[in-house]
């Protein structure tokens, strides 16, 4: 039998281990590409067909959070007289869309659509955010410092910031009302209060073809999509509709990628770039600059 | 598996029978006059439902509100498919049916247990009054709006912000940037 010398030994072990190293990498990589949430992750389909804009959820939120009184009250419906976006004093709110050809509006709830794989967590650099297996994208606001990068990694523009508090300004949003209900197995308190069951709570595999079972039975009725089941890597929240998309206010262009896969590559790499660069251009300026260094060794010694 | 005794099984038959000869000449008229909906009421004061007076909107065509569950004859195809012999049930309450815990886990896991049911879709008990009573009300073009029906409680007025509890009249717009 051949005894194993040194140098073979170690050829076997670093090849070995660039095998297993490739392997691992490629796993990681088939394994995060196909990540489409948590199984038993929990959402609320949204069917804007039902929805007649009494804002009954928005009432529901603002109790539900302690959020402060609203500037006009929840059945004043003058508010809808112009279009909204989620704030501090409210994680969630209804607008109306005027569609050609229909003699009724739609009415679109928003909120935060609770991502399967959250643009709004990716880019925090605290790790504030937690995507929960409940299906919740809730945040940790002791830790937030307030940079604001996940408002703008959002790209349902959800996020909103404490701007009124001086001292201490944090990000806001709708967290599925994680603490008090969800967590107990609980719906939203948006859903308990909705009068038209315009929100339907389950877990978001059966939504998905509870959604696609309305669209087979009305076809007619419904746009044969459901705006979240793969937009940006899927959502906990989704929505069926009536009129095209667009002409209700959702971003048809955010394709199904998660945000996350157009920056993964690129944040991979600066950990590489931090540590191993600035050692690699000091050895290539030390290499650059020995000569001169030489030469002038050279020249004080002959002076 | 026991074998169930045959006179056991001719006398439930006959039961059912009996049963379904009495349901099926259940007609309008035979319903109650008023039904007071409180089940929900929370926000807002039970619903004085004037029973009587939608049998003669409907002409007594019960089947408008109450599915097959009368026995009455329908229309609609799909639920031709299953519904059109099976005569009237023994419960005709919407609540008989709709439940008022739709999203509550022990309803959601019961649902999810039972893979042969096929209305996994039927709306809760509210979802239930108000897609009915409002989808009609506005073909007919009768009173829509939520207090034209149930007047708000003390409870439903801090909810909303509203009535003694609205906030005081202010020239800002309402709260919406970001």
């Amino acid at each position: 039998m051949k005894a194993m010398n040194r140098r073979k030994f170690l050829k076997g072990s670093l090849l070995g281990g660039a095998a297993a190293s490739v392997i691992g990498k490629s796993r990681d990589a088939g394994a995060s590409a196909s990540f489409g949430g948590y199984p038993e992750a929990m959402g609320v389909l949204v069917d804007l067909t039902r929805c007649v804009g009494c804002r009954s959820c928005e009432a529901a939120c603002n109790k539900e959070q302690g959020l402060p009184a609203p500037a006009q009250s929840f059945d004043d419906l003058s508010v809808l007289d112009h279009k909204r976006r989620t704030s501090e004093g409210a994680y969630t709110v209804v607008n109306r869309y005027e569609i050609p050809g229909q003699d009724h509006p739609l009415f679109r709830k928003i909120q935060c659509n609770h991502c399967n794989e959250p643009a709004c967590l990716t880019s925090c650099f605290v790790k504030a955010y937690t995507k929960t297996p409940e299906g919740a994208v809730i945040y940790d606001p002791t830790v937030c410092v307030g940079c604001r990068t996940c408002m703008v990694a959002c790209p349902f523009y959800v996020p909103a910031y404490s701007y009124s508090s001086v001292l201490n300004p944090v990000i806001k949003k709708c967290i599925f009302c994680y603490d008090t209900r969800l967590k107990f197995g609980r719906p939203p308190a948006c859903v308990e209060a909705c009068p038209r069951e315009v929100l339907s709570f389950g877990r978001r595999q059966d939504l998905i073809k509870l959604g696609h079972q309305r669209i087979n039975n009305s076809p007619d009725l419904y746009e044969d999509h459901i705006y979240g089941e793969n937009e940006v890597g899927g959502t906990s929240w989704m929505y069926l509709s009536s009129a095209p998309f667009d002409q209700v206010g959702f971003d048809t262009d955010l394709g199904t990628q998660p945000i996350l896969s157009y920056v993964k590559e690129f944040l991979t790499v600066v950990p590489m770039v931090l540590t191993i660069w600035p050692a690699l251009f000091a050895g290539f300026h030390l290499l650059a600059t020995r000569k001169d260094a030489q030469k002038k060794e050279e020249k004080t010694e002959k002076s | 598996m026991e074998r169930i005794p045959k006179h056991l099984l001719s006398t439930v038959m006959a039961m059912l029978l009996c049963f379904s000869l009495y349901t099926t000449i259940a007609q309008a008229g035979d319903g109650p006059d008023e039904v007071i909906i409180d089940s929900l009421a929370q926000l807002y004061e039970p619903v004085l439902f004037d029973h009587a007076l939608h049998e003669e909107i409907t002409e007594s065509n019960c089947a408008i509100c109450h599915h097959h569950t009368l026995g009455t004859e329908i229309d609609d195809e799909n639920c031709m498919r299953c519904h059109a012999g099976s005569g009237a049930s023994d419960e005709v309450s919407c609540q008989g049916c709709h439940s008022s815990k739709r999203f509550e886990a022990e309803y959601l896991n019961r649902i999810d247990a039972d893979n042969t049911l096929y209305h996994r879709d039927k709306v809760g008990l509210k979802a239930a009054y108000h897609i009915r009573c409002m989808n009609c009300h506005e073909q007919m073009d009768a009173p829509n709006g939520c207090q034209d029906c149930h007047a708000r409680t003390d409870a439903g007025n801090k909810f909303f912000h509203a009535g003694s509890y609205a906030p005081p009249e202010s020239d800002l717009p309402a709260s919406g940037g970001h």
